[in-house]
């Protein structure tokens, strides 16, 4: 019984760290030029977008959720360490930080990114949506 | 045009389907970053660098009327939102309160009977009920997290209380599974912890919005209406969305002004300091530029509308803040990157609590509540909001004080600043040469000598005539008509006036025409040593006296230099000028180190070499001749910015003119800065005791675990903390004010 118990908590553990850490979400395919990311019950879905290089991509953002938490979408500062900032320096700087009204569609345009992986979060990370571009 | 948010009123949009319309007529406008179109309130709200007129134009062209329009507010929304909260709230505590006088209670339905077990299974019933009323968007929220891989804060509490409720239906249909002493219920701790949740979250939404007060402010300072002078001279009241650029305004004593503008007719003077955070009204005649919502104090005039909308200083402030209210410190960093792994790294913690209890032989009700102890005390919440919310209180702070600090990084590196260089001209000194004294020979009196050397200097370019001018003008002297005006580049000017020969310049030009001024050579030593710079005047090779010019320093300097040292910073003073005339400047305000006769470009050598020994420099100048220096310095500091208050070399940009201004915003950022870290502090204090305590590393010693239900009204007081500690620095005063 003892040792029961015991493997079903690590392996529980393990699980956790499997699904938490280890596993994607469901990717989505994006062709299209405006992606719209529903924000509600405390996830971005689709959470994971995967879009092809050397394409424009706009982000519609629809939030219906009320909580404050829900209020800010925020791209890292840092995008893709390895690739550095998608944009050209001339574009401006990529510190995007945008208040989401509620109830109404808000279109953030990123234009061309180069590959990378690019997270964008609510301010305390605890909405998380990632965006592919391959 | 600049990047920023333009808010449009969409007037006759009848059809959803006019929505569709309207967004494929903007995209294809090229300089529109983001929009939204709201169909139920018929806004249009866009940011970009397109002109909001080009968008109005466009959507004309489409059918459609737009107009620009204030900030819109979503209230009765909120209202809804709150009022359920607390509805939410009380329903969930009310029942948590009986159920747990019910358990303390004699009358407290037996387990060991069917009729108390059917009881508790209805009472389980009704709770469940209660939960998903009041913790449904919790639970809701938590799934398609888990469905997403992502463990929030609401996943703690739905595996918390989730497991609470579980395990007592499971007692409570099968009390045998456990020994006799460990059948216990805990649905009230469901309930009580989620009505301390929600309770934390309607407290916490209303602290949230006063931190934007600041803000809320400088958009309310916005005028309503202006009298408008329509072209055939009657006065209208207008809305100040219908100004135009060009409109003439009439502005009363102790109105507010409606928008930027230029004065046309009349003077007054004008308190500027919701602009620029300095308290003495400034006078403004013909020519002076007004600036929307600043108010008229004593005169009536006529402006002409230079800048409407989002065009006006105002409207750029409070974009500016905005920006800048929404980016962090790097110091938060690190909060950053431990709340993406801190939610998972809680359940695991919860699951080796209960893994370790079980060992040494505990109860399961034991094992359950310090398992869900630990899972409702940890907060990430608190560790995330620790930063943004002091930003947030501490930009709409220093704007008050006519101080925009750019970003999160520009107010962390103001508070550890080492060195600060300023700039002479415009920072120490006010800019514009002004004559301080006249000497005039036995031959000839003050007010002649000064209308004589105004009269020739009228033709002059240089700083140092308009000096002499304006102070002739001042004492309202006549100016007169001179033949034969030539400049000596150099050296000064000469002319005939009234038929005699007239020579304005320095000593050289005076050498040179063997004028002897030895007389006077002692009191020029002197004068230099005062910083005044003496320009001599001969008539007929004869020397009729000297005017001497100075820039003079600010009033307020002497003070805030004091200051500046208090707090430890080393001041260096740099300038093109000569280092004499630098020396003294220095010496009057109480600077020990001079850098003198540096060109322009060569300051931002001299910030890389403070830089190079590990400094953090601050640069402070005007923003545009010292550019590179400010761009260069860790922390530039653009002093008497004005209206212009988007230099892009500056971090810290000072509307108002006044040195004390550096003092204010370092004494803000350093509040902020300490606000961030006691609340970065406390936070991970907060979850690195409260998580081992609701584990119950305090049991050896105690005998008893955490109750879960205080761990709930822990973690729901913990981000209400952070909040309320953010909200402290709306308090905060500047401490000295200008002598």
């Amino acid at each position: 019984m003892i040792i029961i118990v015991n493997l079903i908590g690590l392996l529980l553990i393990v699980c956790i760290i499997w699904w938490f850490w280890l596993a994607k979400a469901k990717t989505v395919h994006a062709n299209t030029d405006i992606i719209r990311v529903e924000v509600k019950d405390g996830v971005y879905s689709p959470a994971r977008i995967e879009v092809p290089a050397d394409h424009p991509i706009t982000l519609e953002f629809m939030r219906k959720d009320n909580s404050p938490c829900s209020e800010y979408v925020q791209f890292d500062q840092l995008f893709d360490k390895a690739q550095g900032p998608p944009f050209d320096k001339a574009q401006g700087p990529l510190n995007i930080n945008k208040q989401l009204p509620l109830n109404t569609p808000y279109l953030i345009k990123l234009g061309k990114l180069k590959p990378g992986n690019y997270t964008f979060t609510c301010q305390m990370k605890m909405y998380v949506g990632e965006l592919v571009v391959k | 045009m600049r990047q920023q948010d333009y808010h449009l009123k969409l007037i006759n949009v009848s059809c959803a389907s006019c929505v569709k319309t309207i967004e494929t007529t903007l995209v294809t406008i090229p300089d529109i970053d983001s929009f939204q179109v709201n169909f139920a309130q018929r806004t249009l709200s866009f940011n970009g660098t397109a002109n909001p007129e080009t968008v109005i134009d466009a959507l004309k062209a489409v059918g459609y009327t737009a107009r620009l329009q204030d900030e819109q507010t979503d209230k009765k929304e909120e209202q809804a939102y709150l009022k359920k909260l607390v509805r939410q709230t009380v329903i969930a505590g009310v029942l948590g309160i009986i159920l747990l006088l019910l358990g303390l209670s004699p009358w407290q339905p037996p387990l060991t009977t069917s009729t108390g077990q059917l009881i508790w299974i209805v009472l389980g019933v009704i709770t469940a009920a209660v939960i998903y009323y009041a913790g449904g968007h919790i639970y809701k929220s938590a799934l398609k997290a888990f469905l997403n891989h992502h463990a929030t804060m609401d996943t703690l509490i739905t595996v918390g209380t989730g497991a609470a409720w579980l395990y007592s239906m499971i007692i409570s249909f099968m009390p045998a599974l456990v020994p006799t002493n460990a059948r216990h219920v805990y649905f009230e701790a469901s309930l009580i912890i989620l009505a301390f949740i929600n309770l934390g979250a309607l407290l916490e939404r209303r602290a949230r919005g006063k931190t934007s007060q600041a803000i809320k402010g400088l958009i309310n300072l916005q005028a309503k209406t202006a009298k408008r002078i329509n072209p055939d001279g009657s006065e209208e009241q207008v809305e100040i969305e219908q100004l135009l650029v060009g409109d003439i305004i009439r502005v009363h004593p102790g109105e507010k002004i409606a928008v930027d503008g230029e004065i046309i007719e009349g003077h007054s003077t004008i308190d500027e300091s919701m602009l620029t955070g300095e308290s003495m009204p400034v006078n403004k005649k013909n020519g002076d530029s007004v600036f929307g919502s600043t108010i008229n104090k004593t005169g009536s005039f006529l402006f002409k509308a230079t800048k409407v909308g989002k065009d006006t200083a105002l409207a750029q402030i409070i974009t500016l803040v905005q920006n800048a209210q929404n980016t962090k410190p790097p110091i938060a960093k690190l909060a950053d990157s431990v709340s993406a792994y801190f939610v998972p790294t809680v359940i695991i913690i919860a699951v080796l609590t209960a893994l370790i209890w079980f060992n040494l032989g505990f109860s399961s009700g034991f094992i359950l509540v310090a398992a869900m102890s630990v899972l409702i005390i940890a907060c990430p919440c608190a560790l995330g909001l620790a930063a943004p919310i002091s930003v947030i209180v501490g930009m709409g702070k220093s704007a008050e004080h006519g101080i925009l600090i750019r970003n999160g990084e520009a107010l962390q590196k103001a508070s550890q600043l080492d060195a600060i260089i300023l700039d002479k001209t415009g920072t120490i000194t006010k800019g514009e040469p002004e004559v301080v004294n006249i000497v005039a020979k036995d031959t000839i009196d003050q007010q002649t000598l000064l209308q004589i050397a105004a009269s020739l200097e009228q033709h002059s370019e240089h700083p140092l005539a308009h000096a002499i001018v304006t102070k002739a003008r001042q004492e309202k002297l006549e100016l007169k008509k001179v033949d034969g005006f030539e400049a000596i580049t150099g050296h000064g000017i000469k002319a005939v006036f009234a038929e005699k020969l007239v020579l304005i310049g320095n000593d050289k030009l005076m050498r040179a025409h063997h004028i002897t001024i030895d007389k006077s050579a002692e009191e020029a030593d002197q004068l230099a040593s005062l910083a005044q710079t003496p320009i001599y005047l001969a008539i007929d090779g004869q020397l009729a006296g000297m005017i001497s010019i100075a820039d003079p320093i600010k009033a307020e300097a002497k003070q805030a230099i004091r200051q500046l040292k208090n707090m430890g910073l080393s001041l260096i003073m740099i300038t093109g000028d000569h280092q004499k005339t630098a020396n003294a400047v220095a010496a009057q305000v109480g600077i020990d180190q001079v850098i003198a006769e540096v060109l322009p470009k060569d300051k931002a050598d001299q910030v890389k070499k403070l830089q190079a020994n590990k400094k953090i420099v601050a640069m402070v100048g005007d923003g545009i001749n010292d550019a590179p220096a400010l761009a260069q310095a860790d922390v530039g500091f653009a002093i008497g910015a004005g209206t212009d208050v988007a230099i892009e070399s500056a971090d810290v940009t000072l509307i108002g003119s006044s040195i004390q201004g550096i003092v204010n915003a370092i004494m803000i950022s350093k509040a902020t800065m300490r606000n961030i870290k006691q609340n970065l502090f406390g936070a991970f204090i907060y979850n690195s005791i409260g998580i081992p305590v609701a584990a119950g590393i305090l049991y050896p010693l105690i005998g008893a675990l955490l109750n879960p239900m205080i761990a709930g009204a822990a973690m729901a007081a913990s981000s209400l903390t952070v909040v309320s500690n953010a909200n402290r620095l709306r308090a905060f005063r500047i401490k000295s004010t200008r002598s």
